[in-house]
């Protein structure tokens, strides 16, 4: 893993970007209260290096305290989509989209559900966990849980093995369609980003809040079309009630993530689709305000 | 260029609210909230005087102003709770002031602990790239300065290990090499040295005077070490309860924050020194009080210049234990350590049982001019630093005829016995 991490690492061919501050030039830093804004997002390309640092250091450290390490992150989604299968396809009887195995559509679906649903917990816990170094240096808060969703994103890449692993088992051919599949890992990156941040602060704030989201989580991964086929719910309560369905940021996720992978058997529904992709840029919106105004004041109530 | 200013803090002031409802816990609690805002409800027709008288404003920092100069090594002082760490947090960015404003030219790092970040699943290489990151130095940085910063460390044998098998003192080691080989133009360091044996206590203290006086770069120094200080810093500020007392030379900042703690105690009486000031607190064994005693058969039993002097020490100790070197310092009004009878010296350990001890130090002759002096008090073993109080308490010392002579300048600081006469030549 940390190979693949250094090989990541070079692969963006990182330079050095601190500029010397020239002489005779007037002061180039200006402390204030409420002026740390300027220069917020020239500082978060500066520092970079501490994000894709920090990140490493949470994967590498997540892979050398556990057991049995990687094998964790490819057991644990293999199970869970053996037990989706089994009680949403053998005992409830749903059927699967198209011609597509259900045990790849469940686990199409549940790649970026466990993406979202570990971000979500692990930035919850990211500043809090890391108190004592936000309370000793300056850097943009907004690194801390960016870089607990790349930690999550590790786990992600890795339970693609079995995807890639069930699809030869199952003898399924990708179309083109698994081309896109990038820009759909896109999606998901800020669908769990955004809320991840909005949670992050108000996890600063009120430290109970961490006791919420395992029932978010819980909850979410029934409300979400995870063990079953989003066409399910259209077919049963209609369009009108499925637009409100996709009001749910993941449905949309989930829907690109099955048409890029099963290829035609899933089609788009593309006004819910939609509307998950606005949802998904309000929550990022919202979250990213929420947190720099917050994030001022992390350090004093940490 | 060498008279620009650098740091440049007008009128600083941060407060913090303190809720004296929610003392009991660190953090608002959701549950906390909606409950009041729920109770709300119900009483909101009266007045909320409740709400105004628990929450209370503290000024940690109150119009704060002075300047850097590029290249000036400054010392910050005061008494814990001074407004010290607030000033270096907000110059570090970690916190914005509330009024005021800072205007800083180059590139800061700040070192307000050693080894921030460090985790110990990671092996001392990886830590090092991180700590580095962490401080402010690039990838490439690292590892053009990688060898050096091992090398300082002394280690080479434990790169791959991971830090959580380190000793503590390897770990520290390793943390201050990080931070020592930062390039920053202007370094703001809080009482890091601190930390370690004595002999890399040494070596930390080189490698800052090397950064402040060969670099040439601006140093914001805070620590209670005054021995550091004075030997480190050009200039000194003094804050108190959250205002600039004093902005100036060191050697007076520091008389003058001295002055705040000791006076010149009596002699012959037992001095309480259980609550004096210490660097790192006060340990398992510590300091209980102290006596001084000048020549015997005076009655006023000052020390006398040229004449023996007696320090009775009570020690208080949690178990029996020997300890290596206990010393007892002179220093001189500038802060210069002028004499360390320290019982190392004499390759004498000092037995200590559980419980209060007296340990006695007696000069013989007491080689200085009067004047007042303050007294340090030291108490290690090899690895491990007891005790360090730089100022327990003042003495003064007088002429053998109890003559003060002010009035005769003498800018030297030892006393001798001398006599001057005129040869017959023949």
């Amino acid at each position: 893993m940390r190979q693949l991490a250094r090989i990541l690492l070079f692969s963006m061919s990182i330079q050095p970007d601190m500029p010397p501050a020239e002489a005779g030039a007037e002061f180039d830093l200006i402390l204030e209260a409420g002026r740390a804004e300027k220069n917020y997002w020239h500082d978060l390309w500066r520092y970079r290096e501490l994000f894709i640092i920090l990140a490493l250091r949470d994967i590498s450290v997540r892979y050398k305290q556990t057991v049995i390490g990687i094998a964790w992150a490819l057991i644990q989604p293999f199970l869970t989509m053996v037990i989706m299968t089994i009680i949403f396809n053998k005992v409830a009887g749903l059927h699967s989209v198209g011609s597509a195995p259900y045990a790849i559509m469940v686990f199409a679906a549940m790649l970026p559900w466990m993406f979202f649903s570990s971000a979500l917990s692990s930035t919850s816990q990211s500043m809090v966990g890391n108190a004592n170094l936000i309370s000793k240096v300056y850097f943009p808060r907004l690194i801390i849980p960016a870089s607990a969703v790349v930690t999550s994103f590790a786990d992600f890449l890795i339970s693609f093995l079995i995807l890639i692993g069930l699809m030869i088992w199952y003898q399924v051919v990708p179309s083109w369609h698994i081309l896109t599949l990038p820009l759909f890992i896109g999606i998901a990156f800020l669908a769990a980003l955004g809320p991840g941040l909005l949670i992050t602060a108000l996890n600063v704030k009120y430290r109970d809040f961490r006791y919420i989201i395992p029932f978010i989580i819980q909850f979410g991964t029934y409300a979400s079309p995870v063990g079953f086929s989003s066409s399910v719910i259209r077919e049963k309560f209609g369009e009108k009630i499925f637009i409100l369905y996709s009001l749910n940021p993941m449905v949309g996720v989930i829907d690109g993530f099955r048409w890029a992978i099963l290829g035609d058997n899933s089609p788009i529904y593309l006004p819910g689709f939609v509307l998950s992709l606005v949802i998904v840029g309000l929550f990022l919106v919202i979250g990213i305000s929420y947190f720099r105004k917050t994030e001022k004041s992390f350090v004093d109530i940490i | 260029m060498s008279n620009q200013s650098v740091i440049s803090v007008e009128n600083l002031g941060k407060v913090y609210r303190i809720n004296h409802q929610a003392e009991r816990q660190r953090y608002v609690a959701l549950r906390d909230v909606i409950a009041e805002k729920f109770q709300g409800l119900f009483r909101s027709r009266r007045p909320q005087l409740d709400k105004f008288s628990s929450a209370e404003d503290f000024w940690a920092l109150k119009d704060v102003s002075f300047d850097v100069k590029q290249g000036e090594v400054t010392g910050i002082i005061g008494r814990n709770g001074a407004g010290k760490s607030t000033l270096l947090k907000i110059l570090s960015r970690i916190t914005e002031p509330t009024e005021g404003r800072v205007r800083i030219k180059g590139r800061v790092a700040s070192l307000l602990e050693v080894g921030t970040g460090f985790h110990p699943e990671l092996t001392g290489r990886e830590n090092t790239y991180l700590n580095g990151a962490i401080l402010g130095m690039s990838r490439a940085e690292i590892r053009k300065k990688f060898d050096e910063i091992v090398a300082f460390a002394g280690i080479e044998q434990f790169l791959d290990t991971p830090v959580k098998r380190y000793s503590s003192g390897m770990y520290v080691r390793l943390a201050f090499a990080v931070a020592a080989h930062l390039e920053p133009e202007i370094l703001i360091v809080d009482e890091v040295l601190a930390v370690g044996d004595v002999e890399f206590q040494k070596k930390c203290m080189g490698k800052m005077q090397d950064v402040s006086t060969k670099e040439g770069r601006t140093v914001l120094f805070v620590s209670h070490n005054m021995s550091a200080i004075s030997r480190l810093c050009s200039s000194a500020i003094i804050l108190n309860k959250g205002n600039k007392a004093y902005d100036g030379t060191t050697n007076q900042g520091i008389q003058k924050y001295l002055a705040q703690f000791s006076e010149i105690s009596q002699p012959a009486t037992w001095i309480d020194i259980a609550s004096c000031p210490r660097q790192g607190g006060r340990t398992n064994v510590y300091f209980h009080s102290a006596a001084y005693l000048g020549p015997s058969g005076e009655s006023h039993s000052l020390p006398v210049s040229g004449k023996e002097l007696l320090f009775k020490l009570r020690i208080s100790s949690d178990i029996k234990r020997s300890v290596s070197s206990l010393s007892v310092m002179i220093y001189s009004p500038s802060f210069q350590k002028l004499l360390n009878a320290d019982s190392l010296l004499l390759a004498q350990a000092v037995l200590l049982e559980k419980g209060l001890n007296e340990v006695h130090v007696k000069i013989h002759q007491l080689h200085l001019k009067p004047g007042r002096y303050p007294i340090g008090l030291w108490l290690a073993n090899p690895t491990e630093i007891f005790e360090l109080i730089e100022s327990a308490f003042e003495i003064e010392v007088i002429n053998e005829d109890n003559r003060q002579t002010p009035e005769i300048p003498n800018d030297g600081v030892m006393a001798c016995d001398f006599n001057i006469y005129q040869p017959i030549l023949t």
